[in-house]
């Protein structure tokens, strides 16, 4: 894992001082004094101690904001105490749990859900999934193209490209599925609901990762360029063997960004009426008046999808890391 | 093969009123250079006089406006063709290395002659291992250039330019970024070059290197070549007023 430069100078764990624990404690309990709380699942728990909350007003309010700042320091402290590693799963998991929790407040019913996840996952997911791959696959080509293209002497490449980025970044995404869905009929190419919405989507990522790529090529020292091309490689070789593998440690992770930003931006195909994972969450809810279940099965379907991408971005930074090593 | 063909055959770089602008600023002036098989030239001057900028111009680094710059027998000009063929012989060394970070050394070393010449991937590893060998460094073959130290690099630079065998050298500063430590190290590997009869043209501020391995020292100012002799006669006597000024700034400490 890579961190920020670590000073070598050895220094007190921050939540074992004090003041700091104080300053937590103090912040908590009135923060939970400010907002009632009486009537959670918090109140519930501590009903046996204080008795009926609607007798004992205020002192429940400070009790239970005394427990839940108590419960909070207790955990940081202890938190403080366990290597990096464990410390990061243990925050992790106490996060997802309060999520879930918040889900169980919805009263969501689960039967409901179970009963739609295979159609959503087999049709939806399979689709959506399908979108966003391709539309990567289409916009890393033209970002590849469209950099060479920005950082070349041509002028008419140059004005191409930069008159395309400027475009497709400048336009609402969903006007662009739109333009080209219901625009390309107009000059008499019709085009389905997917080629549509594949298209818009590489255009878009395309224009993002134009830039991306071009601050990446242009990050390289000009001596690379000079050693390569000194030694009679050509541009295409000196680009494909030398440059460009410098250059992907750099671009790697804004890319990350811009594919996990497309496979959500999927959903505004949704619009054309293909059956990718947020228009099937929303027909398949809406009949029976189950929406938030499956909005929040759709969301919770999107966030896995990301957390693989984010995974194969990690993955390959390690495996770039490998040269930096000294 | 007649006399003059012989004699033609021989030079390897060839220089003739070579001129060159950067916008209104003339770089090089009616530049006169001829460079010998097996000739060692080494080129002083002051900081800005155009030392690098010639012997960048030789492999067409940089292009110049004037005049005509010969390399190997074929002209430089804007002709993409022409200026691969020359790349290919003639090698070069730069001040600040410029090894490919994200290869291994002996892949540093294998890559030219594997992608530009074809040859085979284990012949290409005999090759760069000799010449790894040559500059002394076989044992640090696995490890990337960030691994080595400054000295190391630039012999793994050195010897990255070698594996293409090229008929002549360029050296542009090559111990100017150096630790003074490791400047010895260097200079001993160049001037084992030059003992085993490679042609070379080297930017340095070593006096005492060229004193010792120079055939010809030229010395530069403002973009021309304002002296030019034997280490001997350079150093004993120089003939120009700008000439003596630079040697008693750079020998009086």
């Amino acid at each position: 894992m890579l961190m920020l430069y670590h000073d070598t100078v050895e220094s007190e764990v921050l939540v074992h001082k004090p003041w700091f624990i104080g300053c937590i404690f103090a912040i908590v309990l009135a923060v939970f004094l400010i907002f009632n709380v009486a009537g959670t699942t918090m109140g519930e728990l501590l009903r046996p101690v204080i008795g009926d909350h609607a007798q004992v007003k205020f002192y429940s309010r400070i009790a239970i904001a005394f427990v839940i700042a108590a419960m909070f320091c207790l955990n940081l402290v202890l938190i403080g105490f366990v290597p990096l590693k464990i410390q990061i799963g243990i925050v992790w998991f106490e996060l997802v749990l309060l999520f879930l929790s918040l889900f169980a407040a919805f009263d969501l019913s689960m039967p409901f859900i179970w009963a739609n996840l295979p159609f959503l996952i087999t049709q939806g997911v399979v689709t959506t999934v399908y979108v966003s791959a391709m539309s990567l696959l289409f916009a890393s080509a033209i970002a590849i193209i469209g950099a060479i293209a920005k950082l070349s002497s041509n002028g008419m490449a140059y004005a191409i490209v930069s008159f395309y980025t400027s475009c497709f970044r400048g336009l609402p995404l969903l006007m662009q599925v739109y333009l080209i869905y219901m625009g390309l009929p107009q000059v008499g190419y019709v085009i389905n609901a997917v080629p549509a919405g594949v298209l818009a989507l590489s255009l878009c990522s395309g224009a993002y990762m134009t830039e991306i790529f071009r601050s990446g090529i242009a990050s390289i020292d000009r001596g690379q360029w000079e050693a390569s091309r000194s030694l009679g490689f050509g541009f295409a070789l000196t680009m494909r063997r030398i440059i460009l593998p410098q250059a992907l440690p750099v671009i790697i992770p804004p890319m990350g960004n811009t594919f996990i930003s497309m496979l959500k931006d999927s959903s505004l195909v949704s619009v054309l009426g293909v059956w990718e994972l947020t228009y099937l969450a929303h027909s398949l809810g809406q009949p029976t008046f189950h929406t938030m279940e499956m909005l929040v099965t759709a969301a919770m379907i999107y966030w896995i999808l990301s957390a693989c991408l984010e995974l194969v971005q990690s993955r390959i930074e390690d495996h770039f890391a490998r040269s930096k090593k000294r | 093969m007649n006399k003059r063909d012989a004699i033609l055959s021989d030079e390897v770089i060839e220089a003739k009123n070579v001129s060159k602008w950067y916008g209104a600023f003339r770089a090089l002036t009616d530049i006169n250079l001829t460079v010998r098989k097996g000739e060692r030239i080494v080129i002083c001057g002051p900081s800005g006089s155009g030392k690098s900028t010639l012997i960048r111009c030789v492999n067409r680094l940089e292009a110049h406006q004037d005049g005509e710059i010969t390399v190997t027998g074929i002209r430089l000009h804007n002709k993409m063709r022409n200026v691969a063929e020359v790349r290919k012989s003639v090698g070069m060394v730069f001040q600040h290395f410029n090894l490919f970070p994200h290869m291994t050394v002996l892949m540093n070393c294998m890559a030219a002659p594997m992608w530009i010449k074809g040859v085979p991937e284990g012949e290409a590893r005999k090759i760069a291992l000799k010449f790894l060998e040559r500059v002394r460094i076989p044992e640090q073959a696995n490890k990337y250039p960030a691994q080595l130290s400054g000295g190391q690099q630039q012999r793994v630079a050195i010897a990255r330019s070698l594996c293409m065998e090229p008929a002549v050298m360029l050296f542009d500063e090559p111990t100017s970024s150096l630790d003074p430590e490791m400047v010895a190290e260097v200079l001993e590997t160049v001037t084992g070059l030059a003992r085993d009869g490679m042609t070379m043209v080297c930017v340095t501020h070593e006096m005492g290197f060229a004193r010792a391995v120079a055939d010809r020292v030229i010395f530069m100012d403002r973009g021309e070549i304002v002296e030019e002799g034997t280490p001997h006669d350079f150093f004993r006597n120089p003939q120009h007023e700008r000439t003596k000024l630079f040697l008693s700034q750079i020998l009086s400490h």
